[in-house]
């Protein structure tokens, strides 16, 4: 075997021409000599920076070490200390901007592979049975956790370590938030990996009810003087979806990315034996260059139809993981970078039939620091198009904020909570997550999930002494 | 899961059932709406509630088999369980949380089409409970369509029976009966509630408008979470775009695009619709309003 070099070991994918064509994960994963050898370029950092670049602070070089060495319980502990969900972590985090940025190695080569690691690692512990170990007496405070997505999640699994009574409330049939209804099964298969990290999360004690829509079945202020709840976490994300408030948006074949993605994530619209229906034209257009438009891209091309992402600036700007394009390209889509839609066209069926689009040029920085795009004057065209699928970004859902008093909310609709711990502007109810911070990333989400968790217990801790 | 306590069969294609869900029958209002999953694979249904009963912590929900989902529903028996029933969603009808002597002052009509007859039933009962008495028509295909008749006879003040061909009482649309009503027998009203098709909707709001009387419809478009997440269920109401879940399901009739929502009806019709009509040839819409040919 080669000894450790600059260059990561390389990992095993479906190929792009057959995975276009089915659901199956993308990324075959290390097998256990890759693995290995891969943990064996690992410095062991005295001040290891990678753990810095982590959300949720796993001691990165601990678990690689126990790694090295072939112990894959040790290694899988080590990451259950800080993380419920390590096998979804391994596959949706962007380390490349996290813990791999920050890694010794990258500076004179490849960073060290932390996020397919911790994948492999979490994967062997599944196949092997090994569940996050626990040992604490239950202490009698009930706490109610709101949304069943990474940050209730980790919210919840942290508190059930520290010996709370917690119960997670989801609205939805199934529990997991996006992780179920939002992320593809090739990219985060639902019956193996997100539901076992669930039930590993259930066997700390954590209790879920499905079917619960927090602010309609029943408000917080009901759970905390009713059903018993001293504490509160509200990871209920960023549901809403964004339109672009152009003419022909209600045109039959445009759908929001979050209806798409959800009928065929969560009602599991793809598969022959699904009662829910979902639309598979020839032709689809994905407006958005974020994560979520490359999922809704890669769905639609494996429901068959030819894919076209239209993102109003250029390559260089596309918010998504780099990793996600260039799955996206090998798997024949088309991008139209630097064009925004501008109206969407109908036959006289109403159906979609085209995409009136713009080019735009790139101009001076805006607020987010990326250059502004401008639309270059009379550079209309026609993008033939059956569906149109608006991948714009989401808002946090006033459903909740609307019913819970004392509860605020800034400009943009999100809960108003303390970065450091999670608490809001109402005693007892903490808050993190997209509910907080409007779209952004699981990892982040799980960052805030396990703030909060310190939080609550630190105000049960004050509220005692 | 979710108990079926209670089912009885209103007629071939219609039924009742009352469903154990405590959480729901706890806080749901008339006007609001429940999603039901039979099993495992199935779809996500919305419906209105029909009736609720706090202290057995039951919810009644009244279906017409349109397809698939509902045929599926349709062959469960009490005792059995449902896979999924949330809810209560969308806004109570604002009937209920208007100041109600606010309501008092007002001469109300309600107008059901077919199934509409369900949703409309506990917002009567409820005004009745109140001590409002509201004109009630209801509007069905033909005599064996007309459901709930005894239940609303108890809460209306008059209830006006029309059937399309003319089988029971009367024969004609709900427009004729509210044009009869407004025009022959000197009824005054000050709100007008109007339940059923979007075609019957539509047609009753063109009626209403003529007369003045501001109107209230229930929309019944297509809905995936029926929490916001989605927006399958938008629809343009005046000069905004507004979803049905969480900003209805009732709006004013006026403003409310009901091409547009039609039209938007009938996307998985020519889809994965195909797929449902193979099952169950028919309508999408819940029958019985004589105007749009949906039951032929």
């Amino acid at each position: 075997m080669a000894a450790p070099g600059f260059e990561r070991v390389a990992i095993s994918e479906q190929e792009p021409a057959v995975r276009a064509k089915n659901f199956e994960e993308v990324c075959l994963g290390y097998t256990e000599e890759e693995a290995v050898l891969e943990a064996a370029r690992c410095l062991n950092c005295k001040n290891p920076r990678c753990v810095q670049g982590c959300p949720v602070q796993i001691d990165i070089p601990a678990f690689i070490t126990a790694l090295k060495e072939r112990d894959f319980k040790g290694a899988y502990s080590k990451i259950s200390e800080a993380s419920a969900l390590p096998a979804v972590c391994g596959r949706v985090c962007p380390q490349e901007t996290q813990c791999e940025a920050l890694c010794i190695r990258g500076i004179k080569g490849d960073a060290v592979a932390i996020g397919k690691l911790e994948r492999y690692v979490a994967d062997r512990a599944r196949e092997e049975g090994i569940k996050p170990s626990l040992d604490v007496a239950l202490n009698g405070h009930k706490v109610a956790v709101v949304g069943s997505g990474p940050a209730g999640l980790t919210c919840a699994g942290d508190l059930a370590k520290m010996g709370y009574d917690v119960t997670i409330f989801e609205a939805l049939h199934e529990a997991g938030g996006v992780l179920t209804y939002g992320i593809p099964e090739f990219r985060l298969p639902k019956d193996t990996v997100v539901a076992s990290e669930i039930e590993n999360v259930k066997s700390l004690g954590v209790k879920i009810e499905t079917n619960v829509v927090i602010g309609k079945s029943v408000t917080i202020d009901e759970l905390m003087e009713d059903e018993g709840f001293e504490a509160v976490f509200i990871g209920s994300g960023a549901g809403l979806p964004m339109f672009m408030k152009i003419p022909g948006e209600n045109a039959k074949g445009v759908f929001s990315a979050n209806e798409y993605l959800t009928r065929s994530n969560l009602m599991k619209a793809f598969r022959e034996d699904s009662d829910t229906p979902i639309y598979r034209p020839a032709k689809v257009a994905v407006v958005g260059g974020g994560n979520v438009a490359m999922d809704a891209a890669r769905t639609a091309l494996r429901l068959g139809a030819e894919v076209t992402i239209v993102y109003r600036r250029s390559e260089a700007e596309l918010p998504a993981r780099v990793e996600e394009v260039h799955h996206a390209k090998e798997e024949g889509i088309k991008f139209e970078l630097l064009t925004n839609p501008v109206e969407i066209l109908e036959n006289e069926e109403h159906f979609v039939r085209a995409m009136k689009c713009i080019r735009m040029e790139l101009g001076e920085p805006d607020a987010s620091g990326r250059r502004r795009p401008v639309p270059i004057e009379g550079s209309e065209f026609e993008l033939e198009t059956d569906a149109v699928i608006m991948a714009l970004g989401t808002s946090p859902n006033p459903l909740i904020s609307s019913t819970t008093k004392g509860l605020e909310t800034n400009k943009w609709k999100c809960i108003i909570a303390d970065e450091a711990t999670g608490a809001t502007t109402k005693e007892g109810v903490y808050a993190g997550g997209d509910a907080v911070t409007g779209a952004a990333t699981v990892i982040l989400a799980m960052g805030a999930g396990k703030a909060a968790a310190k939080g609550i217990d630190d105000y049960f801790k004050n509220k005692e002494a | 899961m979710y108990l079926i306590k209670k089912k009885s069969v209103l007629h071939s294609s219609i039924f009742l059932m009352d469903i154990v869900a405590p959480r729901v029958a706890k806080y749901c209002e008339p006007g609001q709406f429940v999603i039901v999953r039979t099993d495992e694979m199935g779809e996500r249904i919305p419906l209105t509630v029909c009736d609720y009963d706090r202290e057995q912590g039951t919810v009644t929900i009244v279906v017409q088999i349109v397809g698939a989902t509902s045929e599926k529903l349709s062959k469960m028996e009490e005792g059995e369980y449902l896979h999924d029933f949330v809810g209560p969603l969308g806004n109570p009808s604002e009937l209920v949380t208007d100041d109600i002597e606010e309501v008092r002052k007002k001469k109300i009509l309600f107008v059901a089409g077919g199934l509409g007859t369900a949703p409309v039933y506990p917002q009567v009962k409820w005004l009745h409970e109140h001590g409002i008495d509201a004109d009630v028509i209801v509007g069905a295909k033909n005599k064996e369509l007309i459901i709930l008749e005894e239940e609303m006879k108890k809460v209306a003040g008059n209830l006006y029976i029309t059937t399309d061909d003319g089988s029971y009482v009367r024969k004609g649309l709900v427009t004729e009966v509210i044009a009869d009503l407004v025009e022959n027998q000197g009824k005054k009203y000050d709100l007008c509630v109007s339940i059923g098709p979007m075609i019957m909707m539509k047609f009753c709001v063109m009626t209403t408008k003529k007369y003045d009387i501001p109107t209230i419809v229930s929309m019944n478009p297509i809905m995936v979470d029926g929490t916001g997440m989605c927006g399958a269920c938008r629809l343009t109401v005046g000069d905004e775009v507004k979803f049905a879940c969480i900003d209805g399901p009732e709006f004013d009739g006026f403003k409310v695009d009901f091409n547009e929502a039609m039209e938007r009806m009938k996307l998985y019709k020519t889809e994965e619709g195909r797929a449902l009509l193979k099952l169950r040839e028919g309508d999408t819409h819940h029958g019985g309003c004589g105007n749009c040919g949906g039951d032929k």
